[in-house]
Order: structure tokens, then sequence, then C-alpha cells
């Protein structure tokens, strides 16, 4: 079975202005759909991915066959409980999961490369908007993800605030830091360092930047997780082997891991679609929309906010999240917070957390019980 | 819930928009949510209450009083409520100033020193007291600045705040203080509740 036949796909007909300048249209979004909706149309869930994610949120991909990114949280009696929400996930624009991205072909059917429009968190979300029109949803239950879809959720409740009734961020910023425009920064030139990389042209020149992408995820990698879990789960233990071979092979298990994710991930990621999804990630400042007003963005939603962060999160610390919910209050918005223990950095809000799928799921529950 | 809780309630009007400083596991806010119809928020520094009180369906910020207060706008509330906390804090005469500045009006609770059982423990033991609402040991209790309700009502005073009502409370016998009983409030109360307001 091909894997286009696996991918559910909506042409989106109306032209959208990108903030680059440039308009797109007839163009596809790639999303997936678990649970059903209900009658009333009121028990809809929209679900942002994060930076390598897809619209695959739980059980297997039917693409990598791997599990879904989600799939602690989401599915039948989870978190996220699919036997009574119905859970929307789309692949964002600027992907390589089927939505409108730098390995689709443009007009000329030319392979865009980095002809693509850079795109931003903004353009990602006005292009998502379009899933609540095609399944007739006036207003979603609720809106949620980490990471970079925790900025998806701040995006998009702030350009459409009356079109969710509750919203939870975790694990995230309203503004990217420096360190983490470093980060990416560090990635994207690990790819465009690598010779197959090719300006962008790898697939009309039937090359792979594959290992200048891996090094980028090896990169990444490291800062998701925290100092303290791969202490625990590594130290220095060796990768079979008695003793140091005095070589640069993997001798260290943490090495020859890190190796494996990054092969893992060339597999399945696309090099171009890396350096859109990172670069849209660097340009999100939420508050310099509003002229650096934070609360502005916020002050015409009567949605109740729901905001978690870690404590071993480095990435997108628990006071970048509480920066969010200092200014929810200075508004008198509707806003709870909690920062969940954990030794397994960033990663947390993808991992088993009970704490956290508890509170996840105590919140939503309660929430819709009051609706 | 504890008489506390119901004195609480019944200085609070029904509708109105109330921050609960160190909510525990949300009891009173449940309560005021259910039963008088509260906008209800808490503030609460223990991470397992936050779960406690977000099973309840209640909005809660993990946070810290001393630090976490500064976010909340001008007169943001109708009520603030600080439940036998004040003398926990590192400052509470900066915790005080910034409950009125939150709230119009704030439910300041505080365990009585005076009280008589408190003073005879450490008269006749010569020990630090244990009772019901002092329950630990002096190298493990949270409190740091004890003071009776007479303390806390000069306190008041002097800070131009104005006390709307005082109660105190014995078990289940609550009472009005005034300047005239202080003195006998001041011996047989073990908990002293202040309406407040600057």
């Amino acid at each position: 079975m091909n894997t286009e036949k696996k991918i559910k796909t909506l042409i989106v007909k109306k032209p959208l202005k990108l903030d680059c300048g440039k308009t797109i249209k007839d163009f596809p979004i790639a999303y997936e759909t678990y649970g059903s909706l209900n009658s009333k149309k009121d028990n809809a869930i929209l679900v942002f991915h994060a930076l390598t994610g897809d619209q695959f949120v739980s059980g297997t991909n039917p693409v990598t066959n791997k599990e879904g990114w989600w799939s602690y949280a989401v599915g039948p009696d989870k978190a996220i409980d699919t036997n009574k929400y119905f859970v929307i996930c789309s692949n964002v624009i600027g992907g390589c999961m089927g939505s409108y991205g730098p390995s689709h072909r443009d007009p000329d059917q030319k392979i865009f490369g980095t002809n693509f429009p850079v795109i931003t968190i903004n353009d990602m979300v006005n292009a998502q908007y379009n899933l609540l029109d095609h399944f007739g949803i006036n207003k979603l239950f609720s809106i949620t993800g980490g990471s970079m879809g925790g900025m998806q959720v701040l995006q998009f409740i702030s350009n459409f605030p009356d079109k969710s009734k509750t919203v939870i961020p975790i694990a995230t910023t309203s503004s990217h830091s420096a360190q983490n425009i470093a980060f990416n920064e560090l990635g994207r030139q690990a790819i465009t360092a690598d010779s197959n990389w090719k300006d962008g042209n790898y697939a009309s020149n039937e090359t792979n930047p594959g290992k200048g992408l891996a090094v980028a995820r090896m990169a990444a990698h490291i800062t998701y997780l925290s100092k303290k879990g791969l202490q625990e789960k590594f130290g220095r233990k060796l990768q079979e082997r008695e003793d140091l071979k005095f070589g640069f092979d993997a001798d260290f298990q943490i090495e020859s891991y890190l190796r494996y994710q990054g092969s893992v991930f060339v597999d399945r990621f696309d090099a171009n679609s890396y350096l859109y999804i990172t670069r849209a990630m660097d340009y999100f400042d939420l508050a310099k929309q509003y002229k650096g007003n934070l609360s502005e963005a916020f002050i015409n939603t009567k949605a109740k906010f729901f905001i978690i962060s870690f404590t071993s999160d480095w990435l997108y610390p628990t006071q970048e999240n509480k920066d969010i919910v200092i200014a929810l209050n200075s508004i008198g918005a509707d806003v709870g917070f909690v920062e969940i223990k954990s030794d397994k950095g960033h990663d947390s809000f993808l991992l088993d957390v009970p704490d956290f799928l508890n509170a996840l799921k105590n919140f939503l529950d309660k929430s819709y019980e009051e609706n | 819930m504890k008489n506390e809780f119901q004195v609480i309630a019944d200085l609070i009007a029904k509708d109105k928009k109330v921050l609960d400083v160190g909510c525990a596991d949300g009891t009173l806010m449940k309560f005021l949510k259910d039963n008088k119809n509260i906008n209800i928020r808490g503030l609460e520094i223990s991470k397992e209450k936050v779960q406690e009180c977000i099973a309840k369906g209640l909005t809660v910020i993990e946070g810290n009083a001393e630090k976490d207060l500064k976010q909340f706008p001008n007169k943001s509330f109708d009520y603030v409520v600080l439940s036998q906390t004040l003398q926990a804090f590192l400052n509470p005469e900066l915790v005080l100033d910034e409950l009125l500045r939150v709230g119009k009006k704030a439910i300041v609770t505080i365990p009585n020193f005076g009280y008589w059982k408190v003073r005879f423990h450490l008269l006749f033991k010569g020990t630090m007291p244990i009772t019901k609402t002092l329950p630990d040991e002096w190298y493990n209790t949270p409190n740091l600045h004890m003071c009776t309700i007479k303390d806390f009502f000069h306190f008041v005073k002097s800070k131009d705040i104005k006390i709307f009502k005082s109660l105190a409370l014995n078990n289940l016998n609550t009472s009005i203080i005034n300047e005239s009983n202080l003195g006998v409030k001041n011996l047989f109360a073990d908990l002293g509740i202040f309406l407040i307001e600057k």
C-alpha cells in the first residue's frame, strides 16, 4: 500500500496570505482524527504537534509503523480519552507527512526545496483553522500541544479567541529564546553543511543530506533530555564491549543511542522540512505581535487556560511557561498552572509521567462536565 | 468542612470573585464555588495539593504567595482569603500589604498564640506549646512569626487597615471581638478571623 492512501488530506481552496508576504492556495493539509464527533459537535480537541511530530497522534503510525507520538496521552481511557472526545491533529504546513511543504511540487511541477515560502507559527495555525470549517465545528472544546505545539496553541487562541473553550499549552514559550534559536541554528548548519544537501535540491539530484540531518537530530535530542535523566540511563556505560577501544567508534552507550536516534530520524523526516519548521519556531514571538505586551494576545478570549511545565525541562523552562501565566493573570483571565516534577526533561510531555497525565485528564474531564 | 471555613464562607457575599491564597486541597474553594456561585481561584505552593485541586475541577496556580501575588492587578478580586498561613511567611507584613492590594477586602485567619492552653502549656510545662491549631514541634513547625489575636488587632490598626469584622473562634463557638473584650477573647479563642480592607 502506498503512503498517500494512508494519509487523509483536506485541500484548502481559500487563499492564505503568509507572513512572508506570499499567498498560497489549493494546498493540502494532512490530518488524522480519533474518536467521534458528537451530535452537538462540542467534544472536539485540536492537538498541535511539535517540531518532528505529525498528525498520527495515537495508535500505530501507518507510515512509520511506530507508535503515535502522543500515545501515552491520547487514546481510549487515556488522559485525552477518545471514547469521549474527538481528537483532530494535522501535519503543519512546511512539514513532510502530507501537508504542503518543501518536498511538494510548485505549479511548474518542480520540487520546491528552499523555494518553498518561509512559514511561521501564525501561518501554521491559520492553515489548520480550515479544519474547523471542514468538520462543521463552531467551537472546539480544547486545544493543546507541547513544545512547538504549545506555541501553536497560544497563537491559535490569540487569532481565534472564541474558538476554544479550554486552552492547554504544555512545556512551551511565548517567544523563542536565544538559546533555543542557537540550538536550531546548529541543526540547520549541520544539514546545510552536508554536501548532499545541494542547496536544498537533493531530491532532484537523487541525494539525501542524511548525515547532516542525523547530526541535527542528535544535537536536538540532547536538549530534550535532562542531565540527571541521561546520567541515570547511560552514565559511563560501555556499548557491547569490556573496555575502551582507543578509537572513535561508539564506545559509550550514550554515543550509540544518539547515533541510533539520528539514523532512524533520517528515515522518517525531510531535511528541508527541518529547516523550515525550526525557522518558524525561531521567528515565534507572540508578544512582539502585540507591541511587546503579551497580555494583549489574550485580551479577547474567555477561554479557560491550563498551563503545564516540567521541573527538569531546560529547553522551555518553568519560568517561560510562568510568563504566560503572569500575562494571563494580569488581565484577570481564568488560568491554572502546575509544574510537574519529572527527571525526563523537555520530553516529559511525551512520556509516561503519571502526575502530568492525571492533571491533564482531570482538567479536561472536569471542564467538560461543566460544559 | 471545618468550622473556620464555614465562618469564612459566611463573610463572603454570593457571585463574587475570590482568591484563596494557600488554598491547600481546595476544600473551601469547592464549597464557595458550589454553594455561593463564587468565581474562585487558588494559589498553592504544594504540588500534591495543586493536583488535588485540579481533580476537584478548581482553577489553581502553583506558586508562592511571597513571590507570586505581585502578578495580580490591584483590586482584581472582591475577597482574598488567607487561612492560618500569615505566620508562616518570611515577611508577613509584605504579604498582608499584597493581600490588601490585590483584594478589595481580605479575610485573614490566625492561630492565636494568646490562647489560654498555649499560655498554660508554656507556663507549666516549660516547652513549646502544641495544640490543635499549632500541631507541630518547635523544630519542624512552618510557623516563623507567631502572634496573638491582640498582636494582630493592634498591628492592623497601626497600619490604618480598616477592620470590618473580627471574630473569635473556640471550637464551634464564634463571637465578635471588639476593643473592649479584646483581652478576654485573646485568652479564650484559639483562632482569630479578620475581615479587613485598605
